[in-house]
Order: C-alpha cells, then sequence, then structure tokens
C-alpha cells in the first residue's frame, strides 16, 4: 500500500525569519531527495513533513488525511524517521532500541508481544545487524548505530521513511551499504522515500527525484537528471562543476572545479 | 530472542519480590527498634522490643503491656510508614525528573518544590499563623512547594513547548529567589530560628497518623501515574524529536509528569522538610543495579527509597540517645560514601 504525499503551498517561518515559501510537490513510490545550499529549508521542509514543526500557512496530505488531524501515534504509524545522528549514551541493548519502534502500535502499559519481536528480528536481519541484538547501544560504531536507527524505524512499519543525510557521519562503505538497503526497500516493499543530501553525488546516485532548494524556495523539481545540471548548480551553490555520466552506474556525476567568485557573470 | 525476553521479564519480577521482602524486614527491624526511655523494662535507654511481641502487636494478638502497644502502633507504625512513603515518593520523582530532563543533577528539587515549601513553613513559623489548625504549616508548605513549580512551568512556557534547558535555569532562579526569601525569615525571626532550621533539616520526629492519611492517597496516586509514563520516559531518553517520531506526545507527557512529580515531592516535604540525597541519589544507585529501563527503574527506586529512608530514620531516633539526629543528616552521612563506593566499582560502564 503505498501512500501519496502532498505537499500544498507549505510555508514558515522561524520568527521573523522565512524559512520556508509556498512549497507544492507530490510524491508516491519513489525516492526523493531533497538538496541545496546550508540554510535553504532542506531540513525544515522535512520537520514539517514529519510534523515536528507546524507550517504556517499550507497543508500537508497523506492520501487524504491532512497531516494535522493526525495523532503522534497515527503519525508513527506511516511515517519513520531516521535523523542525521542518534544521540544514545545510556546503556540500553539494541533490541530494546529497536523494539521503540513498536511504540506507536501498543498501548501504554502492553509488553511487547512475540509479534512485536519477530518484527524488531525481522528489521535487525533486514539490516544485516541481527549478531548485534544484545549488544549495548553505547559500545557501537557509528556506521553500526545508524543501522540500529534505520532498523528502528523499520520496526514502525511505516509506509514513508525520512532520512535527514542519513549518512552524514559515516564511511563510504557504509554510506553505500545503507543508500542501498533504502532503494532495495523502496523497490521491494513499496516504502516511499524522502531523504536530504549534502553529498550531491549520493543524492545523483540514489533518488529517482530531486528538489533543489534555495532560500526556502523549490527552485529546481523534476527526475534527477533534470535538476542536476551545472547551470542549476552555479546558480544556487555558487559552485562551477562538470557533469558527466558515470562510466560504471550510468546516473550524472558531479565533478567540482571551483567556487563562483563575485566577479564573474553569473551564466 | 524471546527467550532473552522471557528471561528479563523473570529477572525484574525477582528483583520487585526481592525488594518487596527486604522492605518487610525493614519495617519488622524498625518497629523493634529505638529508644524507649524509661519504659523499657526499667532499663533506661535502647530496649528492643521482641520480633514475636511486634508480629503479635501487629496481628492484634497475645497479651503484651499497653505501653508496647502504644509504642508500636501509635508513635513507630506511623512514624515507619510515613518514611516509607516519603522516601518512595522522592526516589520515584528524582528518577522521572531525571529521565524526562535527560540530566543526572535532576532531583525532584530541582523545578523549586524545596525552596517554596520552606518559604511556606516558615512562613506560618515566624508569623505564627495557625488558620488551618495545627497542620497550617504542612498546608502552607505544600502549597507553596506546588505553586513554585507552577510558576516555574509557567515562566518556561513559550508557543506552547516547554524546552527542559529553560525549564531548569527557570527552576534554578525560582528556587534562588524563595531561598532569599527564606533567609529573610529567618533573619527576622528571633525565638522561631531553631523551629525553621530544625525543619529545614527535615526529619519525622512529628509523625502522626494524620500526616499518615493526608499523603498517602496522593503518594499513591502521584506513584502510580509515573509508573504508567515507564515506557514513555524510555523512549524520551533518545530524544525529543526522536520520542515524537515514535509516536509520543512528548509536550502532554511532559506536563503531567511535571504535575505528578511536583504532587508527590510536595506531599512529602510538606510532612518531613527538606530531606535531600534520597531522590537524586536513589535512581542513580538503581541505575547502576537494575540498569537504566524505567519500566525496571521506576518499581524498584521507589521500594528501594522506602527501604533507605525506614533504615536512615531508625538510625536517627537511636544512634543518639535519648535525643535524635535530623534524618537528613543521615542520609548524606550514609548514603553519598555509598554512592561514591558504587561509582568507582563500575566506573567502566558508562551508566548515564
Amino acid at each position: 500500500m503505498v501512500v501519496k504525499i502532498r505537499v500544498e503551498n507549505v510555508s514558515f517561518n522561524y520568527d521573523s525569519i522565512k524559512a520556508l515559501e509556498n512549497i507544492t510537490f507530490e510524491i508516491d513510490k519513489n525516492i526523493l531527495g531533497i538538496i541545496g545550499p546550508n540554510g535553504s529549508g532542506k531540513t525544515t521542509l522535512l520537520k514539517c513533513i514529519s510534523s515536528i514543526l507546524k507550517p504556517v500557512t499550507g497543508t500537508i496530505l497523506l492520501d487524504n488525511n491532512e497531516l494535522s488531524t493526525l495523532n503522534r501515534k497515527e503519525i508513527a504509524k506511516i511515517i519513520g524517521v531516521v535523523p542525521q545522528t542518534a544521540n544514545i549514551t545510556f546503556p540500553l541493548t539494541v533490541i530494546d532500541i529497536v523494539l521503540m519502534g513498536r511504540n506507536p502500535h501498543k498501548k501504554r502499559l502492553e509488553f511487547e508481544t512475540e509479534k512485536d519481536i519477530r518484527i524488531a528480528e525481522n528489521s535487525l536481519k533486514a539490516t544485516g545487524i541481527h549478531h548485534l541484538a544484545n549488544r549495548l547501544i553505547t559500545e557501537l560504531s557509528g556506521g553500526e548505530l545508524q543501522k540500529v536507527i534505520v532498523a528502528r524505524a523499520l520496526a514502525q512499519e511505516p509506509k514513508i521513511l525520512l532520512l535527514d543525510e542519513p549518512t552524514a557521519h559515516l564511511d563510504i562503505h557504509y554510506q553505500l551499504e545503507i543508500l542501498e538497503f533504502i532503494r532495495n526497500l523502496n523497490a521491494e516493499k513499496k516504502l516511499t522515500v524522502i531523504s536530504v543530501f549534502h553529498d550531491l553525488n549520493l543524492a545523483a546516485r540514489f533518488c529517482d527525484k530531486l528538489i533543489l532548494l534555495n532560500d526556502g524556495k523549490i527552485y529546481s523539481i523534476g527526475n534527477t537528471d533534470e535538476v542536476l545540471i551545472a547551470e542549476n548548480i552555479r546558480n544556487v551553490y555558487k559552485v562551477n562543476v562538470k557533469i558527466e555520466k558515470h562510466p560504471v552506474t550510468g546516473r550524472p556525476n558531479v565533478i567540482l572545479i571551483s567556487p563562483v567568485n563575485n566577479g564573474d557573470s553569473y551564466v | 530472542m524471546e527467550k532473552t525476553y522471557y528471561r528479563k521479564r523473570i529477572r525484574w519480577l525477582t528483583i520487585i519480590i526481592g525488594l518487596s521482602i527486604a522492605l518487610l524486614f525493614t519495617v519488622l527491624f524498625a518497629l523493634m527498634t529505638g529508644v524507649m526511655g524509661p519504659i523499657g523494662n526499667g532499663i533506661p535507654g535502647i530496649d528492643k522490643i521482641s520480633f514475636r511481641a511486634v508480629f503479635e502487636i501487629l496481628l492484634g494478638k497475645g497479651n503484651w503491656p499497653d505501653t508496647y502497644k502504644t509504642i508500636i502502633l501509635k508513635i513507630r507504625l506511623p512514624r515507619i510508614i510515613l518514611a516509607g512513603l516519603v522516601g518512595s515518593a522522592l526516589a520515584v520523582a528524582g528518577c522521572a525528573m531525571q529521565g524526562l530532563f535527560r540530566n543526572p543533577m535532576a532531583s525532584p528539587y530541582i523545578l523549586g518544590a524545596s525552596s517554596g515549601a520552606a518559604f511556606g513553613a516558615s512562613l506560618v513559623i515566624v508569623l505564627g499563623l495557625s488558620i488551618f489548625g495545627i497542620y497550617t504549616m504542612q498546608l502552607s508548605a505544600f502549597i507553596f512547594a506546588v505553586q513554585a513549580v507552577f510558576v516555574v512551568y509557567n515562566i518556561a512556557r513559550c508557543k506552547g513547548r516547554t524546552p527542559v534547558e529553560t525549564l531548569l535555569l527557570a527552576g534554578i532562579a525560582v528556587g534562588c529567589f524563595f531561598s532569599a526569601l527564606v533567609s529573610f525569615m529567618k533573619y527576622i525571626s528571633g525565638e522561631e530560628l531553631r523551629s525553621i532550621v530544625f525543619w529545614l533539616m527535615g526529619g519525622f520526629w512529628s509523625a502522626t497518623w494524620d500526616k499518615v492519611y493526608a499523603i498517602f492517597p496522593l503518594i499513591i496516586l502521584g506513584v502510580g501515574v509515573l509508573l504508567f509514563f515507564s515506557k514513555a520516559l524510555n523512549i524520551m531518553l533518545t530524544g525529543e524529536s526522536t520520542a515524537m517520531h515514535l509516536g509520543i506526545e512528548v509536550e502532554n507527557m511532559k506536563r503531567i509528569v511535571l504535575i505528578f512529580s511536583t504532587l508527590i515531592t510536595a506531599a512529602a516535604v510538606s510532612v518531613s522538610g527538606i530531606i535531600g540525597f534520597v531522590g537524586l541519589i536513589i535512581p542513580h544507585v538503581m541505575r547502576i543495579i537494575v540498569g537504566p529501563d524505567h519500566r525496571i527503574l521506576l518499581p524498584s527506586s521507589c521500594i528501594t527509597g522506602a527501604i533507605f529512608l525506614i533504615l536512615a530514620d531508625t538510625l536517627t531516633r537511636s544512634i543518639i540517645e535519648p535525643t535524635e539526629l535530623p534524618v537528613g543528616i543521615v542520609t548524606a552521612l550514609l548514603g553519598a560514601p555509598f554512592f561514591l563506593y558504587l561509582l568507582r566499582r563500575k566506573k567502566k560502564v558508562k551508566w548515564w
């Protein structure tokens, strides 16, 4: 069951500073990447979709339900979120953390049933860390920890997965491994994925569609190869780039050249 | 994996049953121990009432002297129950506050409840008020404790959110304000200075059944509600936005946890004065022993808090005869070294 997200005219301000202005788009069953420079509103947009922030104007629809009419448990059954880093400094076991993902499906005092434990175990198996189940979360490496967080989001059995630079602090092996895994999820479980990226090449490699944000507005939206063109990058990021086809994957590959100086004329 | 989980629940159950049995024996021991003065079989000083006597008097059987019955049922029993209730309340409130604030320094007093209560009590002492009879001071302490936290919460609230950092800072500021008022009260008091100082040190020397009846329902209700939130407190440890993503109504939960922590803290402080240490350290000790999961941490802190404060109070009324020490002194003198010992021993484990 694919859930369609529709973002309509969403605007958001931090006090008097405009963070998002009239964002409108629609997405289902694809992997959507959100890119843009620092302060362009990527994370704010993600927070609006995950209902951490309430848009000042505009609406967000999950299928035909308005997000603001759902309570947190209902939202958590539909949307799973993987933050940039999980800051967990107390010694719970991995399986305890993953079982927290079952919370939206449980009553307050209800203990986990065998079904919950099975679901948690399956998410651990899917992310390839079943052998860590009884280890303490404080003893894991950054890459393992991020997999635990992905497994917890999966244990929610969400229809939509939101990721905020999920691989920002990981080495290249974990970066590719986790993103490949998420793409498989998208293909197999028909999970809609929205992810913020800083690394343009990772975005190019994994996303079907991209939104390029600039100053809280959508500068460009469309298929990855339509958005990721040298002119857009130059105008938004102020960087000269050359974009080629990746010789192996066939995806766009961004080669950085130089920052645009003030003296340079814009194309 | 199901087996591991099954074993964990057995372990939790064992801990709770074990601690409950320990509590029962603590109560019996405390009933047997204490100063009896000249009525103790003609021997002045400490005189133990036998285990059998305590047991039979509690059950209303046997032929024991009325003095024994009076000591057990009218003096020691209410005092022990009061100490147990206060210990439980402070330990549970401390545990919930530390979890909610994700801060190991948090205690039941962090939002100004103790300073508020101290002001309420000293106000009544200095002005000699007795509008509500003999319990005016307790009532005033309770009201000011709750009101101090109410002020703190509303100061920290901004656009429907209550950031924990602001709460903590507002709590410290309001606490300082009330402490200054208490100092002022002490300064202008004459004869009453001694009463204020004794009240501030905390103790159970004026325990009565009335006080037990007054705080019992509040503390049982408050502790029950907080236990209800143990799973949510676990999830809160992963951070507020993550907790929202996992389906917790964070602001709602914060409000409810604060309200009931404050109610039980205020109830405890109003009958016992300000007993430090229990609310801060018992949750830490239990975290070292049973782990950070609030589903076992809260109930085991609750029982251990009661055991600890009953033992400390028993010591205060038998260590220097024929008088007694304020219990706050004993809790810190005994508890601090024990806690430091545990801290050193478990140094390798990052338990916060």
